[in-house]
């Protein structure tokens, strides 16, 4: 396979691709909709062959012969290896410590990885109603780590503090300590259109750790709203390769539903 | 038996939903019981209180059509293809009316069926340390722990009072087969005081007998069923018509603009009388286009105790 850069690629492309390295050693994941499915099924032609795609309504190892246009849709049934109650796939599956990633997206990220993806406002009285938690509140505290893919990068997203927690970080669970506390070591990743931030500790912050090509330190410090911490060893985003862009663009979502 | 078990949708809809009744409509993307949901709309039962776990395209509807007060639920939106406009202006501006919301996780929506189904008191779940929805939900309450001493969030159990699920197949006696996606369809029926299932067919009791692993609600569970074929759309059914996705899309024109939805609502349910001619309005070219090709499943063999005449007995 062709590991040299693309001529040109998208900012969706970049993150894609970034995510889907990031899947090498992973034994199972729990994908929602969106470019986390991209990202999956990039990992599965390239990095990670034997990776097990789950998805929370029940279809463990989906086989797609299509794009799917949902995490329910009928192709992720058909010729999947199996197909189980969201009982089981909530209880069994997640809670019982079977999923090695969760994808996340969110409205808001703080900076120990709490997301919110619930309201913007007050919940009493919302400016913008968002979709609520689905699983996510239920990955949050169960998968073994989660990668947050976010489409944006401005201290909106990135605030101080939220305005509300849907999924909370390990960090703001251990404020509550008379309880039995969630397994999960919550965001470990997050990738932006600006680059990628890391939590390196369960109980530690996210600091920045990758920049994209022709992006500052400073201007990722100054799109968010707190104060970044910066690794030591920062580096600059692999680009992708020519290899990879064909693969999406030509197999995996040949119908443009996410890749803009 | 259960004689009266075959009914028609509207009979089953006037025996068992009343106004302020709880009700669930069950089925994860698959198998919406959308039939079900416009004929609810089509005899104006309102006040009531609807639980589902995604109130998609559904809910909208019925809200719109002013069945519901409240909303028991895990996600607002329709997957990937947008928001639900109806729900969204009766929750951020009270428009025309509020709109009471009791919101949960996935899990936590499938553990208030489970408890509901088992007649437990609560179930425990490991989600919620550190969020804020507990804050905003008084009925997400915690436990301690009798073993370790430590706290755990608990959820109480849901029992509708009807709960309505769409299924490929039913025998005359209301024993149901589906497969694919089975969502929470299980706890949610055994939840219920009453339950109706719609299906695309009522088939032979032999049927059902050659594969009894199929069967995922037995009769027992199931006071009503009703043929109602294409009764998903423009959600799918597994193996027959895949879901109509540009529907999907269009919706979210079509719900941004309340004129347009109590238009889109005059003229495929409350002017329909039926879900045939609910069909009809939608065209049947387009529902052509969304049948699928056929995929079976391997037979597996249930076997049988060897017959002494056929045997080596002798």
């Amino acid at each position: 396979m062709s590991t040299a850069s693309a001529k040109d690629f998208t900012e969706t492309e970049l993150i894609v691709c970034a995510a889907a390295k990031m899947l090498a050693r992973s034994r199972t994941v729990f994908a929602g909709v969106g470019l986390p499915t991209l990202a999956v099924d990039l990992a599965h032609r390239t990095v990670n062959p034997s990776i097990q795609l789950i998805y929370e309504s029940g279809v463990a190892g989906a086989h797609p012969e299509s794009m799917a246009e949902g995490i329910a849709d009928s192709v992720v049934v058909s010729g999947a290896e199996a197909v189980v109650s969201m009982h089981a796939l909530f209880g069994y599956v997640l809670q019982g410590g079977n999923v090695d990633v969760g994808f996340l997206g969110a409205a808001q990220v703080d900076r120990f990885g709490s997301l919110n993806t619930t309201v913007i406002g007050d919940w009493e009285s919302p400016k913008v109603r968002l979709p609520g938690s689905g699983g996510a509140a239920d990955i949050m505290a169960n998968a073994g780590e989660v990668f947050v893919v976010l489409r944006r990068h401005d201290p909106a997203a990135f605030p101080a503090e939220l305005d509300f927690v849907t999924s909370a970080s390990p960090v703001r669970a251990a404020e509550q300590p008379d309880f039995i506390q969630p397994r999960g070591f919550g965001v470990s990743t997050v990738i932006t259109p600006l680059g990628i931030l890391r939590r390196r500790e369960r109980l530690g912050e996210l600091e920045l750790s990758e920049v994209h090509p022709g992006v500052t330190v400073e201007q990722v410090q100054e799109a968010t709203g707190w104060d970044l911490a910066v690794a030591e060893d920062v580096t600059q985003t692999q680009a992708p390769t020519a290899e990879e862009v064909r693969l999406l663009r030509d197999e995996i979502d040949t119908v443009r539903l996410y890749l803009r | 038996m259960h004689s009266d078990t075959v009914v028609s949708l509207p009979e089953a809809i006037e025996r068992y939903v009343e106004d302020g009744a709880t009700v669930a409509l069950e089925g994860f993307s698959h198998l919406i019981p959308f039939a079900a949901g416009h004929e609810i709309i089509r005899q104006g039962i309102s006040g009531l209180t609807f639980c589902r776990l995604t109130p998609d395209l559904l809910s909208d509807m019925m809200i719109a059509a002013d069945c519901v007060d409240r909303l028991v639920c895990s996600f607002f939106a329709s997957g990937s293809a947008g928001s639900l406009y109806e729900v969204r202006r009766r929750i951020e501006s009270a428009d025309p009316r509020p709109l009471a919301v009791e919101e949960y996780s996935h899990h936590a929506m499938t553990l208030r069926y489970h408890a509901g189904a088992a007649r437990l008191p609560f179930a425990p779940i490991g989600s919620f340390v550190g969020s804020d929805i507990p804050g905003i939900n008084p009925d997400i309450r915690s436990v301690v722990d009798p073993y370790s001493g430590k706290k755990t969030y608990v959820v109480p159990p849901l029992n509708p009072d009807v709960t309505i699920i769409h299924a490929q197949r039913a025998d005359r006696n209301g024993n149901v087969q589906i497969w694919g996606i089975t969502g929470t369809q299980q706890e949610a029926v055994y939840a219920a005081d009453h339950v109706i299932v719609t299906v695309e067919e009522i088939v032979d009791d032999e049927v059902v007998r050659s594969d009894p692993n199929r069967t995922l609600i037995p009769a027992h569970a199931v006071d009503a069923v009703c043929e109602v074929r294409t009764g998903a759309h423009p959600s799918y059914v597994q193996g027959s018509y895949d879901r109509d996705n540009a529907f999907y899309r269009e919706w979210t024109a079509i719900s941004k603009d309340p004129a347009r939805l109590q238009e889109w609502l005059d003229v495929h349910v409350r002017g329909a009388r039926d879900h045939a001619e609910y069909l009809e309005s939608i065209g049947h070219d387009r529902l052509r286009g969304l049948l699928v090709d056929p995929r079976p499943s391997g037979v597996v063999d249930y076997g049988r105790r060897m017959q002494p005449s056929e045997g080596s007995l002798k």
